[in-house]
């Protein structure tokens, strides 16, 4: 399946997890993937993996300046930008009452401004190119609460907020704008918060699926949302979660 | 592009509009296809133009024999069944709440709401047994919000929406996957129900964010993606595909 042949991708926070699931997939679909993240070395080693049609930038997503260099070298590399999956992110498990504002904000500038300063620079460089998908990564914590989460569900229901505002002022200009919605993934930023990977099959085997998502599921949606194929969806929520924001049982 | 290869997919109202446009692709797309309507001469004639790997029956989804029958058909024509998508639907003229007669009201949600919760039921045993499946529920932007003069359209789009996060939560553990796939204005032959001519359904849906009315297969597309295992950690969602007209309102006059 070739369905996003002769399109170029940036996807920040490329160098594991989900990130590289999409830069593999994408590339794997056809399209030429710019890997971007803060962890050059990693990055760089899945870039060399793909081959040809990846390439390896560095960026820090809280750096307008960074993302204006990014961008222009992705058009000087591959000739144009088609889709941005913002995916760079981190989480934080801290109670309201132990946050304080340098750690609130830690989550906020990246998970946040991060998604903010990506649209608005390629919003120019996907208008020359006809149209393009944006593909923000949000969260269940978009949708629903999560303890010790204060930050990070701010953070994520921010990215649900402003990617609607973002679909309606650039559907003009045929840029789509769509938020993904992962449920439990296991990733090395989940398991960095401290639970190990039974930890983790035991807390997201509760879900009607009865597992935990892999970073290959969120590419496959990510894929959806990049190719053609979601040609009338914009400003929408797209969720994978195994179910575990579809209700709540009455069963013991 | 073969991502249904191998998969056997029941279509309803699968004669004309979205359902016929889901009917070709899922078929181009390596499915076999069990196409359902109560407009028996389109529903053959689409089934003959897609040729062997399409096959049309009867069904009105209001009937549970009816059901019953098809999936037993479905099955033993193609030897298994991975995915249902309730398609058929109606929609009646906008009429005021005060001027919705009860034979109006319970006609549509008979046919938008009990269709598909009957054609849920009766594709568990099956799904079953051939280890998983994929239900997909075809709810409306009229399921997220309210339209004038729609108290049962709403009323039943709502309903398929919250009976797919239901069947969710019961069916997730067969891994059957159920979601909804909401459309917002899209050219079909439905419009004309609501004396929509196509000239008006075209401009009354220009003020969505993507500046104009959706296609039939742009939903198939949605629907094809949903189907395949593309979609494997999904389940229980909403899956929009209405232009942005839901995203929100403009400040802009």
């Amino acid at each position: 399946m070739r369905n996003l042949e002769g399109k170029v991708a940036l996807i920040t926070g490329a160098a594991r997890g989900q990130g590289a699931a999409e830069a593999r997939l994408f590339a794997a679909r056809g399209a030429k993937v710019v890997i971007t993240d803060v962890l050059d070395k990693e990055g760089q080693q899945i870039a060399t993996e793909i081959g040809d049609a990846a390439h390896y930038i560095h960026l820090d997503v809280t750096d307008e300046n960074a993302w204006a260099d990014a961008v222009k070298e992705t058009l000087e590399r591959f000739g144009k930008l088609n889709v941005l999956v913002n995916n760079a992110g981190i989480v934080q498990v801290k109670a309201l009452v132990d946050c304080s504002v340098a750690d609130y904000m830690k989550v906020i500038e990246i998970n946040q401004l991060g998604v903010f300063l990506g649209m608005r620079t390629v919003a120019g460089p996907m208008k020359d190119a006809g149209g393009g998908s944006i593909i923000n990564i949000s969260s269940i914590d978009g949708l629903i609460g999560m303890t010790g989460g204060a930050a990070y569900c701010a953070s994520k229901f921010a990215v649900r907020g402003m990617t609607k505002v973002a679909a309606m002022e650039l559907g003009p200009d045929k840029i789509r704008v769509n938020s993904i919605h992962p449920g439990g993934v296991l990733t090395p930023m989940v398991t960095q918060t401290g639970m190990d990977e039974s930890m983790v099959n035991s807390i997201f085997g509760k879900v009607p699926l009865g597992r935990v998502g892999q970073p290959e599921e969120m590419a496959t949606l990510a894929a959806y949302l990049a190719s053609d194929d979601s040609s009338y969806s914009t400003g929408s929520e797209f969720i994978a979660d195994g179910g575990l924001t579809a209700g709540f049982s009455l069963d013991a | 592009m073969g991502t249904l290869d191998g998969k056997v997919a029941l279509i309803t109202g699968a004669a004309r509009g979205q359902g016929a446009a889901e009917a070709r692709l899922f078929v181009e797309r390596g499915a076999k296809v069990m196409m359902t309507d109560v407009l028996d001469d389109e529903g053959q004639q689409v089934a003959a133009e897609i040729g062997d790997s399409a096959a049309y029956m009867h069904l009105d989804v209001t009937s549970e024999q009816g059901w019953k029958d098809v999936v037993a058909a479905t099955v033993e024509k193609f030897g298994k069944l991975n995915v249902l998508i309730n398609n058929a639907g109606i929609i009646t003229p906008a009429k005021e709440i005060h001027e919705t007669s009860l034979e109006d009201y319970r006609k549509v949600i008979d046919i938008n709401q009990i269709g598909v919760f009957l054609g849920m039921r009766e594709v568990v045993e099956p799904m079953k047994t051939a280890g998983g499946g994929s239900i997909v529920n075809i709810s409306s932007i009229d399921g997220l919000t309210g339209m004038y003069g729609a108290s049962a359209y709403c009323a039943s789009k709502f309903a398929v929406r919250g009976m797919t996060k239901v069947a969710a939560l019961e069916l997730g553990k067969h891994g059957i996957r159920i979601n909804s796939l909401h459309p917002g204005g899209v050219k079909t032959k439905i419009l004309n129900d609501i004396n929509l001519s196509e000239e008006q359904a075209e401009e009354a849906f220009k003020a969505s964010p993507l500046g104009r009315i959706g296609k039939s297969e742009e939903m198939a597309t949605l629907a094809a993606y949903l189907a395949s295992d593309d979609a494997s950690y999904s389940t229980g969602s909403e899956f929009v595909a209405d232009g942005g007209l839901t995203a929100g309102f403009s400040l802009d006059s």
